[in-house]
């Protein structure tokens, strides 16, 4: 899938994913020993990103299972079609039982999910399990199946088997700790906040129109917020969110005002707003 | 490829002894990454290490310790090295200026070279960060460095040029990003001492004493201001762990015995077949919870962190009310309270506010335990679970027994959680055995230790 590390970078790059080398060394090493890949950080830090932005370069088909409480087999897997079973069984009214049975459990009767359609098929794929701390604990046993064999058992119609090992992408916002049993499974990564020059560069692709000057003000206030403890730390979604603002205030500079007016831009809790407007000396001028 | 085998199999056991659990399956994925991406940057090799050994984020830093000395930069120290003080402090307030961080690892290992090295016969020499740092004194380059950076007219960088008065602003964050840079910097002389003295003295023995460990492996009562810090910052994740585990608890402690009586009722629509058999219901009943906290000199650290864990789990409890003593007893629930919560300041906030002394200021337990059965008594009912936080060391004054089995007799539990070792307990002025005999105690002296009593010990 990819040469080297650089390759990643840079193809990464194309797509408008900038990737600090942590993250593109990691991705290489998933495609090239064939393992999931867990990503774990902040809220908004591009991890969902990181997957649509790894299927584009490969020129994958993306599958994507988002998680929640409750999800289960049915689906997350695979399910049967009742329904239409129901009406073959009254369509063949002549038909023996056995001839019955055996036509109604056949693949056109299946409804894959997620897991079994990234498994099926034969196309390059890459498989997002999105939020995969907010499914239960059952849910991760059957994960333990698909992710070590990449095979999906079916009772009627035997295993399947993944012809083409799809790259597989599990995020986590660690709101529950994962098993062991998960994690050994996966490369780990980690995303945190970017460096100050990686940053720059995110806001300066996204956000064109804001001038250099201004550009930096903003990550540098931003990490420096970061560094004040807050209850949720502004994160890289927000830079961009706050340069936006900023473009479309028309603000050249970055001075009080503009800053106190636009808190809550960047900064979610009304507490971590007085802290910040504290620290910063916003209200002393 | 057998001596990076050697050094990779070195490493995951280095790792393993400081607590990481590594598989050999996880050492073969790394000696895989190690030959997909090659020995030529070190930095790919450490994210690829880290990405195929370690599971979680909490463990980061003392992989990057470890890393250090099985893979170093390089050998020995740089050869020509100026031993000159001050030369050396005008190139780091240049390299801080710049936030070159390569320049600044560089000058570390020169002044590690130069400054650092303490003893000469072979044997008790070695390298010394905390010598080198005092030497050196990085921490007051910040006014240089700031006029400096001022100078060059901007930010970091220097590419904002011309930018004058738009700059204002953020120019008030200059002093702490430079002492951020100056922090590094400090880290930096750290790792390098310990590799130069892993280098007389063996990987593996520095591997294992001389790297930090993990904070929720740190004793309370031995943690620095940084390490009490990130504590603080873990209270909230930890918290919601905790709260998972409770609700699971809770959940398993639902699934109640047969009730008889309703089985059978139910069973006469059935024609008297008990199709259905019927669970006892429990009542849900939030439990209350009642914490009396030491929060004199050594065990304050431990009593604080406590008590923001309890308020971060307060949900999960229809009353939390938390006392604090030193020798006197007060409430301080309120100081705890959302809002106010700033995480740092609240030892400061508990000594301020509250009367926790009488005329001297070492803890007498006694006298607050019996303080406690005097004002708050009505604080303590057949639904309270009571948590009693120190060291029991009672300064030689009576360890008021009385007071203690009445609160046990009262309570529906007492556990008392002790941060210092179990060993320790009953040496000098120590009242544990005594009062251990009375209610449950037990060994506290690590956060990881206080999660696992925490998930065990608290009511659901």
């Amino acid at each position: 899938m990819f040469t080297s590390v650089d390759d990643v970078s840079a193809r990464l790059a194309e797509t408008g994913y900038l990737a600090s080398p942590a993250v593109a060394t990691t991705v290489f090493l998933a495609a090239r020993l064939g393992k999931p890949l867990l990503v774990e950080g902040p809220a908004g830090v591009g991890k969902t990103e990181l997957a649509k932005a790894v299927a584009q370069v490969a020129g994958a088909r993306l599958v994507r299972l988002q998680c929640y409480e409750g999800v289960d087999e049915s689906r997350a897997l695979y399910e049967w079609n009742h329904a239409k079973q129901l009406l073959r069984i009254s369509a063949g009214r002549d038909e023996s039982w056995d001839e019955t049975r055996t036509d109604i459990f056949s693949e056109e009767f299946l409804l894959p999910r997620p897991l079994l359609t990234a498994i099926r098929g034969d196309e390059p794929t890459v498989l997002l399990i999105d939020e995969t701390d907010k499914a239960d604990v059952e849910m991760e046993g059957l994960l333990l199946e698909v992710l070590s064999d990449f095979q999906v058992t079916v009772p009627e119609l035997g295993t399947v088997t993944a012809t083409r090992r799809p790259f597989v992408v599990l995020t986590s916002n660690a709101g529950r700790e994962l098993s062991e049993a998960l994690r050994r499974r996966c490369l780990f990564l980690h995303i945190g906040f970017p460096e100050e020059e990686l940053e720059r560069r995110i806001v300066r692709l996204k956000v064109p129109g804001l001038g250099e000057a201004l550009t930096e003000s903003v990550v540098r206030v931003v990490g420096a917020l970061r560094a004040m403890d807050l209850r949720k730390a502004p994160s890289v979604a927000e830079t961009v969110d706050w340069a936006r603002t900023l473009l479309a205030l028309g603000a050249g500079t970055l001075d009080e005002t503009v800053v106190r007016d636009t808190l809550g831009v960047i900064l979610k809790h009304q507490d971590d707003i007085q802290k910040a407007a504290a620290k910063l000396d916003l209200d002393a001028l | 490829m057998t001596a990076v085998a050697d050094r990779i199999a070195g490493l995951a056991a280095a790792l393993r002894a400081h607590g990481v659990r590594i598989g050999t399956g996880e050492t073969v994925d790394a000696a895989r990454a190690a030959e997909a991406l090659g020995l030529a940057d070190r930095e790919l090799l450490r994210e690829g290490l880290a990405a195929t050994l370690l599971h979680g984020p909490g463990q980061r830093a003392l992989f990057d310790a470890v890393f250090d000395l099985y893979f170093p930069r390089g050998v020995g120290g740089p050869q020509d090295a100026p031993r000159d003080r001050e030369a050396l402090r005008d190139r780091l307030a240049d390299a801080l200026a710049a936030d070159d961080r390569a320049l600044m690892a560089r000058l570390a290992a020169e002044a590690v070279d130069g400054l650092g090295g303490y003893g000469s016969s072979p044997g008790s020499d070695g390298f010394s960060a905390y010598q080198t740092l005092e030497r050196l004194r990085p921490q007051t380059l910040l006014a240089r460095v700031r006029a400096d950076v001022r100078g060059r007219g901007g930010g970091g960088s220097g590419s904002g040029s011309g930018s004058g008065s738009g700059d204002g602003f953020a120019d008030r964050l200059l002093d702490d990003e430079i002492r951020r840079r100056i922090e590094e910097f400090r880290r930096m002389v750290g790792a390098e001492a310990r590799r130069r003295v892993a280098e007389r003295r063996g990987r593996d023995e520095i591997a294992r004493r001389g790297v930090r460990p993990t904070a929720d492996r740190v004793d309370f009562l031995y943690a620095n201001r940084d390490q009490l810090a990130e504590l603080r910052r873990a209270v909230q994740p930890l918290a919601r762990k905790l709260a998972t585990r409770l609700a699971a608890r809770r959940r398993r402690a639902a699934r109640g015995t047969i009730d008889l009586r309703r089985t059978l009722r139910s069973s006469l629509s059935t024609g008297g077949v008990p199709m259905r058999p019927v669970l006892r219901r429990r009542r849900p009943v939030r439990p209350e919870l009642v914490l009396l906290c030491d929060v004199s000199g050594s065990v304050s650290g431990f009593s604080n962190f406590t008590m923001l864990l309890v308020q971060a789990l307060h949900d999960q409890f229809s009353k939390v009310r938390v006392f604090a003593f030193v020798n006197r007893l007060d409430e301080v629930t309120g100081l705890l309270g959302h809002g106010r919560a700033d995480p740092d300041g609240l030892g400061a906030r508990i000594r301020a506010e509250a009367t926790l002394t009488g005329w001297h200021g070492s803890s007498d337990y006694g006298m607050a335990l019996g303080e406690f059965a005097e004002r708050y008594g009505g604080a303590v009912g057949p639904r309270t679970t009571v948590f009693v936080l120190g060291d029991a060391r009672t300064n030689m004054s009576d360890p008021n027994l009385p007071a203690v089995r009445e609160l046990a007799r009262r309570a529906r539990r007492v556990y008392w959680l002790n941060p210092e070792p179990r060993d320790r307990w009953g040496t000098g002025d120590s009242a544990a055995p005594a009062y251990a005999e009375l209610v449950e105690m037990h060994e506290c002296r690590t956060a990881r230790q206080l999660s696992g009593l925490i998930a065990a010990l608290l009511p659901v």
